[in-house]
């Protein structure tokens, strides 16, 4: 699998490691009233979708940024991927 | 129809013209006491002891496609129970002392060879954390031997004794465990099920559960709606997918775990051999392949196929532990979808949905797990209480705290 990583161009798979579903990047308010129980899901549950799935890969053997890859589960096509900050920034804008 | 040497030698001698089919491909009734979704090893086992140790009847097995057709003809064939948790060991050895009964129970030749399986050792400390295996295993009854190096180069004289990087120091064998034919397995299971009076059916893939007041009535299936009492869902690889038509969100990952069979040698490999620095377990089948595999690719896939870098790093451990191998020509290899579980041990469990069960999160240990995961879902779905070597793998012991985390890796499904 190519990842085609927005600064650097196509690079191998292979130079990154995965982490999981993109939504681990919203973390939940742990001075919420129902705090345990959200980071339960936040830890254990996932949608884990057959088919479109947004996830973090860290970029380890190259530039260490994380990014938010959009890659089909079914066929391993790889649609697109953005920095995480960036989504992780625009995540904050728009809860404000 | 009935196996035995007798029939053999009476077919051979009138041209083999008396074998029937080992079970019937009935037409779905309208309803059933209980509907098991998944035509796997798991399923299959359900419903053959709901039928012969629960005395349950009315049951169907659903499959959405050919009996067999997912993990139960994708794995490694390996049998074991070399596990340390108490959480896991006894449902493990019960699992070997099915396997050890299975070809009498069902029947059928599952092909159960106990050749034996042996973890290796390449540092003292791992000396010692198998020490301590071997002890936690023999608490549950089952067989350990920590072996000197000495003894091991006695039985497996080819492997690479004096690796620079990592040496081999001894291993832990577990004598009873082995292989067994992963596709007679399912087969046997089925035509037991059937036999019993459990209706089959292929080509019925589920498309919704009809859920009123909290309670399932029945499923919606691609065959027509289909009513039940009870469902239990063992479908490992598609579970977070079925379960969500429930509602359920699941502490799993869809993983894909590559594996390889070489073309046929002579009898090379006596048992089980696993790599104890890298992620490398063979075995040589009965035709004479070498089967062997290692990590799962490590993303989120449905897609019954793996990339090249899992397959370049399995055969780079093959060839550190036992180099004679690079000589064999790989024959084929493949892929199966793996419930991953956020502590890498399974779930066998009700749901807050009244009659509605679920058996999944086998990450890549499902098949050695067939005959006590079939049993203990049983025992489930007929008595609402959980088997006891079951009790440990409930659906509430992550939020609860009482993880069974056998690798110590943590809440991360693609470490174990």
């Amino acid at each position: 699998m190519l990842i085609p990583h927005p600064l650097l161009g196509l690079r191998d798979a292979q130079e990154f490691t995965y982490l999981g579903d993109a939504n681990l990047i919203n973390r939940p308010d742990p001075n919420a009233p129902n705090a345990e129980a959200m980071f339960c899901d936040y830890v254990f549950l996932r949608d884990n979708p057959a088919g479109v799935h947004r996830e973090l890969w860290y970029h380890e053997q190259g530039d260490r940024s994380w990014l938010v890859v959009t890659r089909n589960t079914v066929t391993h096509e790889i649609l697109g991927a953005e920095l995480a900050s960036d989504v992780a920034l625009a995540h904050r804008e728009g809860s404000k | 129809m009935k196996f035995s040497g007798f029939k053999v030698i009476k077919e051979a001698l009138t041209g083999h013209k008396g074998w029937t089919p080992l079970w019937r491909d009935p037409e779905p009734q309208s309803d059933y006491d209980i509907v098991i979704v998944g035509g796997g090893g798991h399923g299959l086992a359900t419903a053959f002891y709901l039928a012969k140790s629960f005395g349950q009847a009315r049951i169907a097995v659903l499959e959405k496609g050919w009996l067999g057709s997912g993990n139960i003809g994708r794995n490694t064939t390996i049998i074991r129970s070399n596990y340390l948790l108490p959480g896991n060991e006894p449902f493990y050895e019960f699992s070997m002392k099915l396997w050890e009964n299975l070809e009498q129970e069902t029947n059928f030749n599952s092909m159960v060879s106990q050749r034996g399986i042996i973890n290796l050792i390449h540092t003292d400390a791992q000396r010692d954390a198998y020490r301590r295996r071997g002890n936690a295993m023999r608490f549950a009854g089952a067989d350990s031997v920590l072996l000197s190096r000495e003894e091991l180069r006695e039985k497996v004289p080819f492997l690479n004794y004096d690796n620079a990087r990592f040496p081999i120091k001894g291993g832990l064998m577990q004598p009873r465990a082995g292989t067994a034919r992963h596709d007679g397995v399912a087969w046997g299971y089925a035509r037991g099920a059937d036999m019993r009076g459990v209706d089959i059916i292929q080509n019925c893939e589920v498309t919704g559960f009809k859920i009123e007041r909290g309670k399932v009535l029945g499923v919606e299936t691609s065959r027509g709606f289909i009513g039940a009492k009870k469902v239990g869902v063992a479908v490992a690889g598609s579970s977070s997918r079925v379960m969500s038509m429930a509602g359920m969100r699941l502490p799993i990952e869809s993983h894909v775990l590559q594996a390889f069979v070489s073309e046929g040698l002579k009898p090379t490999i006596p048992g089980v051999i696993t790599f104890g620095a890298g992620h490398f377990y063979i075995s040589q089948s009965d035709k004479g392949g070498l089967v062997f595999g290692g990590d799962i690719d490590g993303y989120n896939s449905y897609a019954q196929r793996g990339n090249l870098p899992v397959i370049e790093d399995v055969l780079e451990g093959g060839m550190a532990l036992m180099p004679m191998i690079g000589r064999a020509r790989l024959l084929r290899g493949w892929g199966g979808v793996m419930d991953m579980s956020m502590d890498g041990s399974p779930i066998i469990d009700r749901t807050d949905i009244e009659g509605l069960y679920f058996n999944g999160g086998w990450c890549y240990g499902g098949f050695k797990a067939t005959p006590a995961s079939g049993y203990a879902f049983a025992h489930l779905l007929a008595t609402d209480r959980p088997h006891d070597t079951a009790k440990a793998y409930r659906l509430d012991r992550f939020a609860k705290g009482y993880v069974i985390d056998e690798r110590g890796a943590g809440a991360q499904p693609n470490l174990h």
